[in-house]
């Protein structure tokens, strides 16, 4: 399809679309806690905008409602949360150090295209002016799952999995023009509780650990069950029940 | 108000009204009440399903028929039982200072929020509620998993929500690809094409392009609660961190519930197909968690890790029977879901008291339990003799048809699992023995115990391995014509 060809309206769409696939990669790379808040939210605002423009152009108005829950979940609520714990717990000006970024970065684009190439064989079947951008949605989702995969820090885990979370949603727009009502709303819901739960969460990291790196957990590894550990012999009183 | 709607509202408040009085010394009480009156509930709506067939909801958002309406009543009986048993234990945990009053009122809130999320996923009609009924069960739990708040139990809820959010995503955008596949059949504009029925009436229409791609990332994603290997990392931790009472309920009833939305989304997929690509990719999983849980049981040193590997182990066998898809293997997991939640929920709650006797999930500080107090000692030799497959009991009886079901169809797959029921009952035994025989550590002394729920669970495994009752085998053979299509009679 030329890209000349397409209305004004679905040009924007798919550079809209493109420039949020575009904060994936800058989130990939992004070590420092703020700026990776700050890029989340703008990748939520960029799915919101093409959102409405969808909501504009399909003549779908119930989508605008998913470009509000989209707005208020991915734009305000959660990067205000994760704000306001980082400064709590005192760690907005922490960076964690990214290993082999470069390799990062190109499995990032590996994860693109292969999505691209999934997205080939079901794309022809949509007959939906968005459809160009299924495989964008798609590589959204994998690349939040990469950077959850990646980074062992607490809060970058959680803009992982509420990049994935962006992406699914993004995808039912893009595909379908939306999910049934209810179903958003219970999504939304979801979503709305993870949050809390996770901002829950570094508070008890923080007491147990010290510090929201994820990547000091050992306890609990299978290697270490094997090894009679200290408190074997004496179990400390309340360790376990 | 229908039935059904009503077994549904009752956990929910019941959820709403604990999360005020959870800390009373009465809230154990409320809890029990609440459950016998979403069993009572559920009694009910089983037997009128069983009267007038499959019952759809005027809104067409619920949707019962034979196999989500034994599953209803399980989990609202294991909910029941597990509660009984929950009252005693909690208070020895307050009394040992473990737990506040502010986590046992949350405690008893998300107890009944999560029963309510699990009736949800099973009795919904609509795919996306299914998901979220999923979901919910994890928010529900994740701070029950880290309710001691030691090192140990934040690591393993952590890793619980992480992995489980991650898993279940995957779940979410299979959800989307089906949706995707209905709309291009149906045409945009229609409300119901996320509806079960729905889809299932018309799975031949729809693009099996589109839906194998769905499945697989359905199969990923509910796979990840269900704790196929290797997906299954999450589930020892977060089954023996917990206070006792959630582990007995995570591994009887939700890791039953994935599957559950697993097999359903299974029906679909053959639907469209008509090549048993989705059944072969399940009885792969399921060996493999099988053949790898069984192993793993030998190194275990906790208790409730040990049996938490058993869960994995038993769930690839269920999986590895609904892959296989005949009427005989689909009747025998069916029947293994029932007694291995009935079975694994009786030996946690043993377990439980065990561990409060010895102070210790270790296996190596667990010694000479029938000594000192009988019931205990008895009930986890005998559960665990139930759970390794001994005949009479009910275990038994069920791997045996999905023995016989795989010599018929695949018969070089009964070597493997043989080996495999080998070395997981060698697994168990192996620590079983000084557990409960040996001579006890001076100064244990019995502790408070119900084991009531243990005996009543017991004794229905056992009935299961006698006889099965006319009405319960009348509903297994309706749930397994629905699966696939033939009766195993």
């Amino acid at each position: 399809m030329e890209f000349a060809s397409l209305s004004l309206f679905n040009q924007a769409i798919i550079l809209f679309a493109a420039l949020a696939l575009f904060m994936s990669f800058i989130m990939l790379a992004q070590a420092r806690m703020m700026p990776l808040i700050f890029t989340f939210a703008w990748q939520g605002l960029l799915l919101t905008v093409v959102s409405v423009l969808v909501a504009i152009t399909s003549g779908h108005p119930e989508l605008h409602i998913s470009a509000a829950i989209t707005f208020c979940l991915k734009v305000v609520v959660i990067p205000w949360l994760l704000y306001r714990l980082s400064v709590k717990l005192n760690m907005q000006y922490d960076a964690e150090a990214i290993t082999h970024p470069t390799l990062l970065l190109l499995g990032g684009v590996a994860l693109v295209i292969f999505s691209y190439h999934v997205s080939q064989s079901i794309v022809h079947l949509s007959g939906l002016a968005t459809r160009n951008t299924i495989a964008v949605s798609m590589a959204i989702e994998l690349l939040g799952m990469l950077l959850m995969i990646a980074r062992k820090s607490a809060v970058a885990q959680v803009i992982g999995f509420m990049s994935m979370e962006s992406g699914i949603f993004f995808a039912a727009v893009v595909s379908t023009y939306g999910m049934p009502l209810i179903v958003e709303l219970g999504l939304a819901f979801d979503i709305l509780v993870a949050s809390i739960l996770f901002g829950v969460f570094f508070f008890h990291l923080k007491d147990s650990f010290g510090s929201l790196n994820v990547g000091q957990f050992n306890r609990l590894s299978e290697a270490n069950q094997s090894m009679p550990t200290a408190d074997a012999a004496a179990p400390a009183p309340g360790e376990h029940a | 108000m229908t039935l059904l709607e009503i077994t549904l509202l009752i956990p929910l408040l019941g959820g709403l009204f604990l999360a005020l009085v959870g800390h009373r010394p009465i809230a154990g009480w409320i809890n029990i009440a609440v459950g016998m009156m979403t069993f009572g509930a559920a009694l009910a709506m089983a037997l009128e399903v069983f009267d007038h067939g499959p019952q759809l909801s005027p809104s067409r958002m619920f949707y019962i028929d034979a196999f989500n309406v034994y599953l209803v009543v399980l989990t609202a009986f294991v909910g029941l039982t597990t509660s009984i048993f929950s009252r005693p234990y909690m208070r020895h945990e307050v009394e040992r200072g473990r737990v506040t009053d502010r986590r046992l009122r949350l405690y008893h809130a998300m107890y009944q929020c999560f029963l309510f999320s699990m009736l949800l996923a099973l009795s919904t009609n609509n795919l996306g509620v299914l998901w979220i009924g999923m979901e919910l069960a994890t928010l529900t739990t994740v701070l029950l998993v880290s309710l001691y708040r030691t090192p140990e139990a934040i690591e393993a809820a952590w890793k619980y929500f992480i992995l489980c959010g991650v898993g279940i995503a995957q779940a979410l955008f299979g959800t989307v690809l089906i949706y995707f596949a209905a709309e291009t059949k149906f045409g945009a504009g229609r409300n119901d094409t996320l509806l079960w029925t729905v889809l299932h009436e018309s799975a031949g229409g729809m693009d099996p392009a589109v839906i194998t791609l769905a499945f697989v990332f359905l199969l990923v994603g509910y796979g990840t609660k269900v704790g196929l290997v290797p997906l299954h990392n999450w589930l020892p931790d977060a089954h023996s961190e917990g206070p006792t009472p959630m582990s007995a309920v995570l591994s009887g009833l939700l890791l039953n519930v994935a599957l559950y939305a697993l097999v359903r989304v299974k029906m679909l997929v053959d639907g469209s197909l008509h090549t048993n690509l989705a059944g072969h990719l399940m009885m792969g999983f399921g060996l493999l968690s099988f053949t790898v849980a069984g192993l793993f049981l030998h190194r275990q040193h906790d208790v409730k890790r040990m049996f938490s590997y058993s869960s994995i182990e038993h769930m690839g066998l269920i999986t590895f029977g609904f892959g296989m898809g005949g009427p005989l293997a689909t009747f025998g997991a069916l029947l293994h879901m029932t007694v291995h939640s009935l079975t694994k929920s009786a030996i946690f709650i043993t377990v439980g008291h065990a561990c409060q006797l010895a102070g210790t999930q270790r296996i190596s500080h667990i010694r000479g339990l029938i000594r000192t107090q009988p019931a205990i000692g008895w009930g986890l030799l005998l559960g665990t003799v139930a759970i390794a497959g001994f005949p009479p009991f009910g275990v038994f009886i069920s791997e045996f048809l999905l023995l016989m079901a795989t010599m018929k169809d695949w018969p070089w797959l009964t070597i493997p699992l043989l080996i495999g029921f080998g070395v997981a009952f060698a697994g168990l035994f192996r620590h079983m023995q000084q557990m409960v025989f040996g001579e006890p550590p001076p100064g244990q002394k019995p502790v408070a115990a119900n084991m009531l729920p243990v005996v009543v669970h017991l004794l229905l495994v056992l009935w299961l391995g006698l006889a099965i009752p006319g009405f319960l085998s009348r509903w297994f053979e309706q749930a397994t014509v629905l699966i696939t299509g033939a009766s195993p009679l």
